[in-house]
């Protein structure tokens, strides 16, 4: 049916917009200057140059960014509207939500022809945002623990101090490594199943995150 | 300050034990150590032990007052690196004068004593000084096996461990093996070596790793108990924070080449031969806890990095399984087989899942699929 009618909707309130390009950004910096922290050029000309040193301040200035967005994010999980409240990640646990998920599971393994419709998250994408929600924890504390080795002793250091027994020191190096290659997988999927929603559902799902409003078969209550 | 009182028993009347009852600044001067050089050392342990240099007269009037204390030297599963480390301590005679104002009564590679000899030596100033004297103990300890992998005069380690470090007033833990089992302990293991704090957990032990020692800690670990009659800050990992409280990264003299952007590629290129830094090469400088930059060894003549070989990591616990590969940045990827690295596991996982999501849009693209309706939709 290709000439029915819909029916816009709001669906993302400005507080997840603003975290999920906040998140887009700060991620983007990570990588890259992350990368070239792990594997730098000789790019200083003399040793009066700040380079690295420079590179390194966007890292954790941006890591500071990450972190406040992505801790609004879950507080908002808890006062904001239904399609961003933290059931919405647990489909699972619940009998329609498993309905919604396996309907998603056998579009995406090409078994079933019908797209179905999903007015704010779909099931499968907040079950992966969960395990991506553990990978950042996983990434700031790793994190703000490596960096808190410059002051041993500093508050920072202390509260992160149960990581340096989890964790060596390298071995933390290599968790946080890893992490952003499994980040990076994450949002080649992210960007692909946006896409494919977009074309498929014709709902603006890709615009949605800009403007907020998605299109539905079903009018607004 | 802590004025120990060992001139007691009737016993003691033997003649080494007879030299504690005058105090260290008494023995200096009969050794014919000038004032001058006695207060040079003072003002450089006291800068060694991070305070600040109004304190060297309080520590020189501290030791020039305090009575030596007796010293037993433990050798474990070791090279005897350590011991190596404190008699070439080359310094203002600073490694002589440990020796010297301490009564060094047990110590296997440098006492005159043999055999039951030695053995009574230890055992009676483990008795005699039951909790005043100190213990120095190089060398790990095997716990496997109830200890069999190391005896000395029909002993386990572990025993004399338990007798020796037990009864000490302190225990200093010289080098990374004594600390935490060093090389001993590296996968797998087989002697089920451990540091003294882990075979004696009662023990008051001060750690001093690093392979080897470096001999001004432990001097000014020594000097700080005489003068102060209590240990050291210690961190976590029971090291005294004046000497393991920076990481070498921060105080390495390559830093400014680090922040600047300029590093050694490959051994002997221009920039090697430069002084860049060397974290390109694998320097473990960023995850390690020691002093190496600032106090050097080898009467402050360099260290590993300041001759050009980035830093191995020897201070930090479990060293040799967590800190390698000795010239690269990151540790291998456990499970994958020798050489994988995170990156190019990294890339893997990211080229896979583009294949894969390629393979996906293409197969969507050519099916007629049916938009939702009012048949699918949702609520």
């Amino acid at each position: 049916m290709p000439n029915q009618p819909k029916f816009k909707r709001y669906v993302w309130e400005l507080p997840v917009r603003w975290c999920h390009w906040t998140n887009v950004m700060s991620i983007v910096v990570l990588c890259v200057t992350g990368f070239f922290i792990g594997t730098p050029f000789s790019f200083g000309k003399s040793a009066s140059d700040f380079t690295m040193g420079w590179i390194r301040f966007f890292h954790f200035t941006a890591a500071y960014l990450f972190t406040v967005s992505v801790i609004s994010r879950i507080i908002w999980s808890f006062i904001g509207n239904r399609y961003s409240g933290w059931r919405e990640f647990f489909p699972l646990a619940t009998l329609k939500g498993r309905e919604k998920m396996l309907r998603m599971l056998r579009y995406y393994l090409l078994l079933d022809r019908k797209v179905p419709e999903t007015i704010g998250h779909n099931p499968l994408a907040t079950s992966a945002y969960v395990c991506l929600f553990f990978l950042y924890s996983l990434m700031i504390l790793t994190g703000f623990a490596l960096y808190a080795q410059h002051a041993p002793g500093s508050p920072m250091y202390r509260v992160l101090g149960f990581m340096y027994a989890l964790f060596s020191n390298q071995g933390m190096r290599l968790a946080h490594h890893f992490s952003m290659w499994l980040i990076v997988g994450f949002v080649i999927n992210h960007i692909y199943s946006a896409w494919l929603m977009d074309i498929k559902e014709r709902g603006g799902e890709i615009s949605s995150m800009f403007s907020g409003y998605k299109f539905t078969v079903k009018k607004e209550d | 300050m802590g004025k120990e009182d060992f001139e007691t028993t009737p016993n003691d009347l033997e003649q080494g034990l007879e030299k504690r009852k005058y105090s260290v600044g008494e023995i200096l001067r009969e050794r014919g150590v000038s004032r001058r050089d006695f207060l040079k050392f003072c003002s450089a342990v006291t800068a060694a032990m991070a305070l600040p240099a109004s304190f060297a007269p309080r520590v020189a009037e501290a030791l020039d007052e305090v009575k030596r204390p007796p010293l037993v030297w433990m050798e474990f599963q070791d090279c005897a690196g350590d011991t190596e480390a404190l008699l070439r301590a080359a310094n203002p005679t600073v490694g002589e004068i440990v020796l010297d104002i301490l009564s060094v009564d047990y110590h296997e590679t440098i006492m005159a004593a043999a055999g039951h000899q030695a053995e009574a030596a230890l055992e009676k100033t483990v008795n005699d000084y039951k909790g005043k004297y100190l213990c120095v103990v190089e060398g790990s300890i095997p716990m496997k096996d109830g200890g069999i992998y190391g005896c000395v005069g029909g002993k386990s380690h572990l025993d004399r461990a338990r007798q020796v470090c037990g009864n000490a007033a302190a225990t200093v833990a010289v080098g990374t093996c004594a600390s935490y089992g060093g090389i001993a302990a590296a996968v797998p293991n087989p002697t089920g070596a451990v540091g003294v704090k882990e075979a004696v957990p009662g023990a008051t032990v001060i750690n001093l790793p690093g392979c080897p020692v470096n001999a001004d800690n432990l001097t000014a670990t020594i000097v700080h108990y005489l003068v102060f009659g209590k240990i050291p800050a210690l961190d976590g990992h029971g090291r005294p924070l004046f000497a393991y409280g920076k990481r070498i990264h921060d105080n390495c003299e390559r830093r400014p080449h680090f922040d600047a952007g300029q590093y050694v590629e490959h051994w002997g290129d221009d920039g090697h031969r430069r002084g860049f830094c060397l974290y390109k090469v694998g320097c473990k400088g960023p995850a390690t806890f020691h002093n190496c930059p600032t106090q050097r060894y080898n009467e402050k003549t360099s260290w590993p990095v300041g001759a050009g070989h980035p830093c191995a990591g020897c201070s930090e616990p479990a060293f040799w399984d967590t800190m390698g590969p000795m010239y690269k940045r990151l540790p291998n990827v456990p499970g994958f087989g020798i050489e994988h690295t995170a990156d190019k596991i990294g890339i893997g996982v990211a080229a896979g899942a583009a294949a894969a999501f390629a393979v996906h849009g293409v197969l969507n693209a050519v099916r007629k699929d049916k938009e939702p309706s009012d048949e699918t939709r949702e609520g």
